[in-house]
């Protein structure tokens, strides 16, 4: 039987992300384990049987041990960690949200990060984004579930400055947004 | 583009809704003891007001979460936006 290899969808891109300048940055991020999970209503309970507090607020993400929590609905949240295995995360989480009422689901192969550094950021993100994403409004601890170019994403901020930005995409929509960004970033790869 | 101020996420471009048709159309109390007559008027059968009108409508691109808007037909402007547990506002 053929191997499979394990591949990044952004592996052919690899090389034409590492000829931008620091301006315009892009970078694939790692394979990540998520998890969706469905839980309502939350408060302490759910805080100590996750160890986290979810966010309540709609369109934020917090930190989670190596991971994040991303707000995705009122009743829903994305919960990523770089240290556990996807069904390492899955077993812990369910475990702590089913006596909740809530459930988990492993969605680590819907979505791949995109890190997009560099004082150009927003004006390659305002070319396919309506979304407000001046630090003013979008500082480090924001979120936005939106469309980029067509595709849908989740935008994270990581910074106050707006030149940090994670870019959540569906895997087989990667390619895509890879293609647009390196073409709405072209304009700036000339700046001096 | 015109933007909808989606409850849980605010303002957002049109493009990321979907309509979900007329809201507030009750489901029978006991639907196996309609007539098939009176079941399609509960399926099919829909105001067709010509002004404020209360509609349901999807947040697709975003939070994926159904909630309740009062739209004129007639000038397409979204009055007010509201969740499907808020009860239909009072309109002129």
């Amino acid at each position: 039987m053929a191997e499979l290899l394990r591949t990044h969808p952004l592996e052919a891109w690899a090389a034409a992300f590492e000829r931008l300048p620091d301006t315009v940055g892009i970078a694939a991020e790692p394979y990540v384990a998520m998890v969706d999970v469905r839980l309502a209503p939350v408060g302490a309970e759910s805080s100590a049987a996750l160890g986290v507090d979810l966010p309540t607020a709609p369109n934020t993400w917090v930190p989670a041990g190596t991971g994040r929590v991303v707000w995705l609905g009122p009743d829903e949240w994305l919960l990523t960690s770089t240290t556990e295995a996807p069904e390492e995360l899955e077993a812990r989480v369910r475990t702590a949200v089913l006596p909740l009422g809530g459930s988990a689901t492993d969605v680590s192969a819907q979505r791949i990060g995109l890190r997009l550094t560099g004082a150009r950021v927003r004006d390659v993100l305002a070319k396919g984004c309506s979304i407000d994403l001046h630090p003013r409004v979008f500082g480090r601890g924001s979120s936005a579930q939106t469309a980029l170019g067509q595709a849908g994403v989740v935008l994270l901020a990581l910074s106050d400055s707006g030149d940090d930005v994670v870019v959540l995409v569906r895997s087989s929509f990667a390619g895509y947004l890879a293609d647009w960004l390196l073409d709405a970033a072209l304009e700036f790869t000339h700046d001096s | 583009m015109q933007l909808i101020a989606c409850p849980w996420c605010g303002p957002r471009e049109e493009v990321e809704f979907s309509y979900g048709g007329q809201a507030h159309v009750p489901y029978p109390d006991s639907p196996a003891e309609l007539s098939d007559e009176e079941w399609a008027h509960y399926v099919f059968f829909r105001d067709n007001t010509k002004g404020r009108f209360a509609e349901r409508w999807n947040h697709n691109a975003g939070c994926r979460r159904w909630f309740n808007a009062i739209r004129d037909t007639t000038t397409y402007r979204f009055e007010s936006v509201y969740r499907l547990d808020d009860p239909k506002p009072v309109t002129p």
